[in-house]
């Protein structure tokens, strides 16, 4: 067993720390997209609107299903290929992993995301749309100002929870030759051959950040029950 | 579409060959890893709700580690550093392992100890979802804390759970492609070797993916049965249905059902 030498670490922080910060960021773009359209998609099945919900409901599926790796083989695949189409000279766009990594991460989550907004769609008390109603709010006032708000309020500890597996899954990128966290403390890794030093760390800092998140869900989720209960 | 699947590649086989030997390794990793997973988890679990401290917290510590360190991390864990942080000898015993075993052990490993935490709060929310009569009943039989929980609580949780397990058993089948990247030949592996091979990426791709979406349909079919043969009768039935995993999460986060009970 050779002795642990975590200077190295130190001495390659800055590159490290522009790799959790490339994370970081993948993960509140992911997020920023997965909600937005994941909110759509929710809303898109509980409307039934015809074809778009059955399409809809078999790209959940499909999402759900297969491998987030395989999935970004298939975006890094496709994604230049129909950006060609749309651009209209037919040939493929190239561009670059990260573009590919922000795209793939947002509307696979969406995926993710809408089928928690959709069973929280069901959640809301009949009382609420039949009051709205009775109020004559348009179907877009209430789903905008009354329904939405409750749905987000009450599922946020589901989501947080789900953005944690996407942080987790972040590091997924590695298989795109990514510099996240972990692509950067393995590219050093490769250099300075310190692997068991640089993995540790990694580990360390993923463990902190998602239990740190984790007990947030644990406050959001007491502070919603208080909310419950009055 | 399909039909370069059946082409002979480099090495004499079909190119099906090679998906094949994927799927087999998908499914070899996936099964072995749900009964380390479901072995460990169960202890685990019931070790969330005793009393005892000593074993409350170790519990604890298990689930909090296993469950906040990505997949990924832990693969490299097992592969690069574990061999090198433990006694030379051993170190050097696991290197000797041939090629394809090599990446296969860790993988299993990491796969099983990862979902094994995730099945421990499955079994947690179980035994905290059951009625506390039931421990009361067999107090007053005079069982004891162990038996209680071998005769008493645990069967009559993993019965209630098994709904929540269906987004467990889809969760090992998909995370077995992490183990790419420490070199193992699974199902998406052979399909990127299929496209670097014949340039045929949307077949290999979607072949793989067919692949996928039948092993989830497989799954979800095979846990629906389990379901119905072990529903507690008379609990209230538990909706298995294409949100099965989400009413997972929604159950263990206890967030909705609180709120539909606000509603009611």
């Amino acid at each position: 067993m050779n002795t642990l030498d975590f200077s190295i670490v130190a001495q390659s922080w800055p590159y490290l720390w522009s790799g959790l910060v490339f994370s970081l960021s993948l993960t509140a773009a992911a997020f920023a997209i997965g909600m937005v359209l994941g909110t759509c998609l929710a809303l898109v099945q509980h409307f039934e609107v015809p074809v778009l919900a059955q399409v809809v409901r078999g790209y959940v599926a499909v999402i759900r299903s297969i491998p987030l790796i395989l999935v970004l083989f298939w975006f890094f695949f496709l994604v230049p290929i129909v950006l060609g189409y749309l651009s209209g000279n037919g040939r493929p766009v190239p561009i670059g992993a990260t573009f590919t990594a922000f795209i793939t991460f947002g509307l696979f989550e969406a995926a993710y995301y809408s089928e928690i907004i959709r069973v929280g769609l069901r959640a809301v008390n009949k009382g609420q749309f039949e009051a709205c109603q009775a109020l004559a709010l348009s179907t877009y006032d209430t789903y905008r100002h009354i329904v939405l708000p409750q749905v987000l309020r009450v599922a946020s500890p589901i989501i947080l929870s789900q953005t944690i597996i996407l942080f987790q899954d972040t590091s997924l990128v590695y298989v795109l030759s990514l510099t996240d966290l972990l692509g950067a403390a393995s590219k050093l890794a490769q250099l300075n051959g310190r692997l068991v030093e640089m993995y540790l760390v990694v580990a360390l800092a993923y463990l902190a950040i998602s239990s740190a998140a984790s007990q947030c869900v644990a406050i959001l989720r007491k502070r919603y029950a208080l909310a419950t209960s009055r | 579409m399909f039909g370069v699947l059946f082409e002979q590649t480099a090495d004499g086989q079909r190119y099906i060959d090679w998906l094949l030997s994927g799927l087999g390794w998908t499914l070899a990793l996936a099964f072995f890893g749900w009964w380390i997973a479901f072995g460990i988890g169960v202890v685990v679990g019931v070790g969330r709700t005793v009393q005892n401290r000593f074993l409350a917290i170790p519990a604890r510590l298990y689930v909090e580690i296993f469950r906040n360190i990505p997949v990924l991390v832990q693969m490299f864990l097992w592969y690069f550093v574990f061999p090198e942080v433990v006694p030379s000898a051993l170190g050097d015993a696991i290197k000797q392992i041939p090629p394809p075993w090599a990446s296969f052990f860790p993988a299993l490993l990491c796969l099983g100890l990862y979902t094994a935490s995730r099945i421990a709060e499955q079994v947690r929310a179980g035994i905290e979802a059951l009625p506390r009569g039931q421990i009361e009943a067999a107090n007053a039989l005079g069982l004891s804390g162990y038996l209680t929980y071998r005769y008493v609580i645990v069967p009559q949780a993993l019965r209630l759970i098994v709904p929540s397990l269906t987004s467990e058993v889809m969760g090992i089948y998909k995370n077995t492609s992490v183990a790419l990247t420490i070199g193992l030949m699974e199902l998406t592996a052979q399909a990127r070797q299929i496209s670097e091979a014949t340039f045929q990426t949307f077949t290999a791709f979607g072949a793989a993916t067919i692949i996928y979406l039948c092993l989830a349909l497989i799954a979800y079919q095979g846990m629906m049965l389990i379901d119905k043969a072990v529903r507690i009768p008379g609990s209230a039935p538990v909706k298995l249905s294409a949100d099965a995993d989400l009413a997972a999460e929604v159950q263990q986060a206890g967030a909705l059902p609180n709120a539909l009970e606000a509603a009611k």
